[in-house]
């Protein structure tokens, strides 16, 4: 895969929620719930830093957390539903 | 309307009761004016005039208390809310209190500076409502000439980057025409395709008769839309909201009566679901004279049904009562006089023959016709003669 560097669809709104104090994904029709750090790892999408940066930062940020195995799956899945690109 | 100072004391909730659910979506009906005359229309047989409806200030301040009681996403509706000239303020304001609007528009009237505006106001998303992919039959359907427009408003959106939708009420006049609205769907550069079947309430229910299908139609349409997802999947999402009478099923209204979303019609009247107006005795609360908090939480439109406690037999002891919430309650009151009732549409309702009989006739011929179109909303009263 050449170098990738997600960044969310255009029809993809990610803000947090105050009154739920969640992370929401908003788009048409739809209202996806973001559970956990996946809004912080959303967050990092920006379209300029690739896949490995994004790892990297998170591992400094979540020194415990298995990111380097999870995350790129992630993102893998979120791409799949088209709230990637 | 109650005065300022002269409000009733606000019942408080018992210590420690819980909240509802916070309402994630509210359908913003702006006006009830509209260009088109479709005879399914959605809006009530009494239409709210525009002298009657809520100013810019007004939407201005339900939006940002909407956005504090949990709303994160509006339609943006009518009527025809291209004819609210301060639609760019109200969807700056849904903008602005982090709300995710999308404008639901006969596309009559969308301009592409009127786009640009609204863009730059903050809109996310067009839903353009389309009657028929033929362009003689849009136009006979929606009473009046608009699929030129439809097709030109299509393609200021395409070319603004913004997510488009299509959406069709289907009924006997269009049910046959599926494979060609959803080739118009393609070519006009539609995300998604919403195919949904009448619900038959106020000007629908009157014109029933000329717009029920029949088993056969709706039985072919469903293998367009299964063989046609298949072919769309990953590109255009399509939709089927399935129809009320065939399957002996009741919809799971609104997703349970105040429990997800709320409706707030062209003079601030403030309903669990935009056909709600119709039912007897609801005492139907407005934001000009209420906070939408205490709406929500505590006033008795919104109370009155929620949750499973008004439900009698055979929803009380039923397995899918927290399913489909018993179906519709507006649809229990226009076909049984009861909106406590059961709703007909359920085959375990006692009064499922009502729409069984219903659809188990073949349309007869002498309702080939669309049925009565919807009347325009009514302006302010004219200046008298000689008064301009």
């Amino acid at each position: 895969m050449t170098r990738w560097c997600p960044a969310l669809a255009p029809a993809v709104q990610l803000r947090h929620d105050q009154v739920r104090d969640t992370d929401l994904l908003l788009l048409p029709e739809r209202v996806v719930v973001l559970e956990g750090s996946a809004g912080a790892v959303l967050r990092l999408c920006d379209g300029v830093r690739a896949v490995p940066d994004i790892v990297a930062e998170l591992a400094v940020r979540y020194p415990d957390a298995p990111v380097a195995a999870e995350v790129p799956a992630f993102l893998g899945r979120i791409r799949a539903e088209g709230w990637l690109r | 309307m109650t005065a300022p100072g002269e409000r009733p004391p606000e019942p408080a909730a018992p210590p420690g009761a819980p909240l509802p659910p916070r309402p994630w979506a509210l359908l913003a009906e702006l006006t009830h004016g509209c260009p088109l005359h479709c005879p399914y229309c959605s809006n009530p047989l009494e239409l709210t005039r525009r002298s009657a409806e809520l100013t810019t200030e007004q939407w201005v301040d339900a939006l940002r208390q909407a956005a504090g009681l949990g709303v994160v996403s509006a339609h943006l509706s009518g009527g025809e809310p291209l004819l609210r000239s301060d639609l760019a303020e109200i969807v700056a304001a849904a903008d602005g209190a982090g709300i995710h609007t999308q404008l639901v528009t006969s596309g009559v009237g969308l301009g592409r500076d009127r786009l640009g505006r609204l863009a730059d106001a903050g809109l996310r998303s067009v839903q353009l409502s389309v009657q028929h992919a033929d362009p003689g039959a849009n136009d006979r359907i929606a009473g009046r000439r608009s699929f030129a427009a439809k097709e030109r408003a299509a393609a200021l959106v395409q070319d603004s980057g913004l997510p488009l939708g299509l959406n069709v009420v289907l009924h006997r006049h269009n049910l046959d025409a599926l494979d060609e609205l959803i080739d118009l769907a393609t070519a006009w550069g539609a995300d998604r395709i919403e195919l949904a079947n009448t619900q038959f309430y106020g000007w629908a229910l009157r014109n029933r008769a000329e717009l029920l299908p029949s088993r056969e139609q709706l039985a072919r349409a469903e293998r367009t839309v299964r063989r046609r997802r298949a072919e769309l999947a990953g590109r255009t999402e399509l939709v089927w909201v399935v129809p009320d009478y065939f399957d002996g099923k009741a919809k799971p209204c609104m997703g349970g009566w105040g429990a997800v979303s709320l409706t707030i019609t062209p003079d601030g009247t403030t309903l669990p679901c935009p056909a709600a107006a119709v039912l007897p005795g609801l005492d139907a609360p407005n934001v000009r004279d209420r906070p939408l908090a205490w709406i929500w939480d505590h006033s008795p439109a919104f109370t009155r049904y929620r949750g499973t406690e008004w439900m009698r037999e055979p929803c009380r002891g039923c397995a899918l009562r927290e399913q489909d919430f018993g179906g519709c309650r507006c649809q229990a009151f226009a076909l049984t006089g009861d909106a406590a009732a059961t709703d007909p549409a359920c085959r375990l309702s006692p009064d499922h023959a009502l729409v069984r009989d219903l659809v188990a006739a073949p349309p007869e011929g002498a309702s080939a016709g669309l049925g009565r179109p919807r009347k325009p909303a009514r302006r302010a009263p004219a200046a008298p003669k000689g008064a301009r």
